[in-house]
């Protein structure tokens, strides 16, 4: 694969170049299980029968691959395959020998996106699995790899076992965040998911975001797209919206204490969102009293973003701008390894940032956020 | 000249207003059904943002009040010519045959009762997009009268805009060089986007500018550009401050799986400065002059803007629409020289 765009092939030249000393603290890894049957061993005996017989009922048309297709196989860098076989993100000493030890990953923060755990209509089956899939992170990855850092997935439309879930995990000391989906049944700032919130904020966890899952809305407003390039740019609506939700909700109002991280969003068009609620708001605020102040001071104040996928203007100064524009102390690298958008952190920023900045970015504003024990 | 892209004149109802410019069997229907009060749920005629306090008439709806319309924006706002947007349901209703019944009685009524009575007013045709062989033939039953400019639709309907069964639509605009203006609201079939319901009419209205991004992407990624070179595309009250992120976005995920539309062989970025073009209210941009010249000099052209008022809705106060802090150079090609190439029918009447 020594043809695949601009990064070095690590397996031959695992070493880190100079430019990569700096430790990074990636919030975006996607493990993966190598087969269906690797999480049985985490599930009861009903549940694995369940899976086996009736699998997942998403609101999607297929039993067994996405809704688009993607453009490489499992979305994944074709670079990414282990040699042993396995599955892309399945196996953890090619994933050391090809992301953590060549980027100098201090931290990553897995997000896990097997068996869609946030959109199973069967709202048992995803109380099962979800237990299983916190159960799996830190069993297989965060046990053997002390680099790694599990998140409590919980799927927010089960609220009641959710609650138990967060409740249930943050005892251990061992997750680093609370993760729900974007697209659930309804938008995430609705009370139905209140509860969620306040038991995130009473564990003292942040509420992690990441784009995807089938919530059984088109994608657009207007309706189901017909190609991946549209669905794809349809994650960062997806988060866009989940924002305006969540800040006019008055989220951030009732929940002061909740950090809130978009995961996979990228960031370009937050301040576009940020200048466009302001805006409107001022029109619109005998509908919506709770929101005391102009939403940009919640968004300011509350939220993260991480950086993949990056954004890249043709003129790296504007990069620069958008940056300014949601404040340096905002963004939290990842890479989204091993997918095929991944953002390698030696070329993902073009634009100039001076060594402090590329400190914050790649590494002291997640610990801003997290705890890393 | 200025011309102003976009401004709304009320319309009653389908009993008051609409019932001369009905067949008998629309008037019929109306009548013994009642069908009447399709204010659109995007717009409701009480909210502050459908019209600004010193603009609402005495009586009638926003916008309904000829000599305050024409007071406002001509005297007011200095417009030499101004295009008129009339947003009532006829473009949501279910129905693909009332649609039509609608839309052709919307047109007659703006060209009766409007259009004649001002020669600077011109208007968008009102398509009834359920149905896009009836939005051809409305197209083609009015396009014969130059003092429509442009075809109107939602920029939130029951399935995107470049899809092939529209593309008779985008022939025959493109036949008549009428752009496809796509205005913010909604026919309420889906969600405003993936998330869900919002509870708000604040976050909705949010929301509108990630419509008309849906839908750039659907008519740029379709392929709708390359088949109908001529066309251009108007987003209206869109908002203009998402654009340049959006451009950056639209064109590395080209990039990344462009494989999967091989017809689109130039970045879209490109495709939107050739093809689109955005009115600028609301102008919804960074409060700091630096944060206004960033943006604008983002957006990488000064053919894309289109002065607007959005008369009678509440986007601006005092008696300037034009925001502050653009760049006199700007403000001429956006007053003139853009909508001119944008609406080449305004001249062809004036």
């Amino acid at each position: 694969m020594a043809d695949v765009l601009d990064r070095p092939d690590v397996r031959s030249s695992p070493v880190a170049d100079a430019k990569t000393r700096l430790k990074i603290i990636d919030c975006d890894i996607h493990p993966s299980l190598n087969s269906r049957a690797e999480i049985g061993a985490f599930l009861s005996k009903r549940w694995q029968d369940h899976l086996k017989t009736y699998g997942d009922h998403l609101r999607v048309p297929f039993t067994s691959t996405t809704p688009y297709p993607r453009s490489s196989p499992l979305i994944c860098r074709r670079d990414a395959w282990p040699p042993n076989g396995r599955l892309p993100g399945s196996d953890l000493p090619f994933m050391r020998l090809q992301h953590l030890d060549p980027l100098n990953v201090e931290f990553g923060i897995l997000q896990v996106l097997d068996l869609f755990i946030f959109s199973q209509q069967n709202l048992e089956f995803g109380a099962a699995i979800q237990r299983a899939i916190n159960e799996w992170q830190l069993e297989c990855w965060c046990k053997p790899e002390p680099r790694l850092r599990a998140s409590i997935l919980v799927g927010q439309d089960n609220t009641e076992a959710a609650v138990a879930e967060i409740e249930r995990c943050a005892v251990t000391g061992k997750y680093i965040q609370v993760n729900v989906s974007p697209r659930a049944n309804e938008p995430l700032g609705r009370r139905r998911y209140w509860p969620i919130y306040e038991a995130a904020q009473a564990a003292g966890l942040p509420l992690g975001i990441h784009v995807g899952g089938y919530g059984g809305h088109a994608p657009t407003g207007g309706g189901w797209p017909s190609y991946y390039n549209e669905e794809h740019h349809t994650n960062a609506h997806s988060v866009a919206a989940a924002l305006t939700s969540l800040v006019i909700e008055g989220v951030p109002e009732r929940f002061p204490k909740l950090k809130f991280v978009f995961i996979e969003g990228g960031f370009g068009w937050v301040p576009a969102i940020t200048w466009r609620m302001d805006k409107h708001w001022q029109h619109f605020r005998d509908e919506v009293p709770h929101v005391k102040r102009p939403p940009s001071q919640y968004v300011r104040e509350h939220f993260w973003f991480t950086t993949q996928p990056i954004e890249e203007p043709d003129n790296a100064h504007h990069l620069r701008a958008v940056i300014e524009w949601i404040g340096i102390d905002r963004l939290l690298f990842s890479s989204d390894y091993p997918h095929w958008d991944y953002d390698d952190a030696r070329f993902a920023f073009k634009t100039p940032l001076t060594d402090a900045e590329r400190l914050k970015i790649f590494n002291t504003n997640a610990r801003a956020v997290y705890t890393f024990n | 000249m200025r011309i102003d892209c976009d401004i709304h004149p009320g319309l009653e109802g389908t009993r008051t207003t609409l019932l001369p410019y009905l067949d008998d069997h629309w008037k019929e229907q109306v009548v013994s059904r009642a069908i009447d009060g399709l204010d659109l749920t995007s717009y409701p005629p009480n909210l502050p943002l459908s019209c600004r306090s010193d603009w609402r008439p005495k009586t009638g709806k926003p916008g309904s009040d000829f000599d305050m319309l024409s007071a406002q924006v001509f005297d007011g706002f200095g417009a030499s010519h101004a295009i008129c947007n009339v947003l009532y349901g006829a473009q949501a209703v279910y129905d693909p045959y009332m649609a039509a019944a609608f839309c052709r009685a919307i047109n007659d009524w703006i060209a009766a009762e409007w259009l004649a009575r001002d020669p600077r007013l011109r208007a968008s045709i009102v398509l009834p997009m359920q149905a896009p062989d009836l939005a051809v033939e409305e197209i083609e039953r009015r396009a014969g009268d130059l003092r429509f400019v442009s075809a109107l639709v939602l920029a939130q309907g029951e399935t995107l805009l470049g899809r092939r069964h529209f593309w008779p639509v985008y022939a025959a605009a493109e036949r008549h060089k009428l752009p496809l203006a796509i205005h913010s609201g909604s026919q309420y079939r889906m969600a405003p986007s993936s998330i869900g319901w919002p509870s708000y009419r604040l976050e909705y209205y949010i929301a509108e500018a990630q419509a008309h991004q849906a839908q750039l992407l659907s008519l740029i990624l379709e392929g709708v550009f390359g088949k109908y070179p001529a066309l251009k595309v108007v987003l209206m009250e869109s908002g203009i401050s998402w654009l340049p992120a959006f451009m950056w976005r639209a064109n590395k995920t080209w990039k990344g799986v462009r494989v999967e539309v091989p017809w689109v062989e130039r970045p879209p970025a490109d495709i939107m400065r050739d093809h689109v073009r955005l009115t600028i209210q609301p102008f919804d941009t960074p409060p700091d002059q630096a944060g206004i010249d960033q943006l604008i000099d983002q957006i990488g052209s000064d053919r894309m803007l289109l002065f607007s008022s959005d008369y009678p809705h509440w986007q601006f106060d005092g008696c300037d629409p034009i925001p502050p802090g653009l760049p006199s150079s700007l403000i001429e090609r956006m007053c003139s020289t853009n909508p001119l190439e944008t609406f080449p029918r305004v001249q062809a009447n004036s």
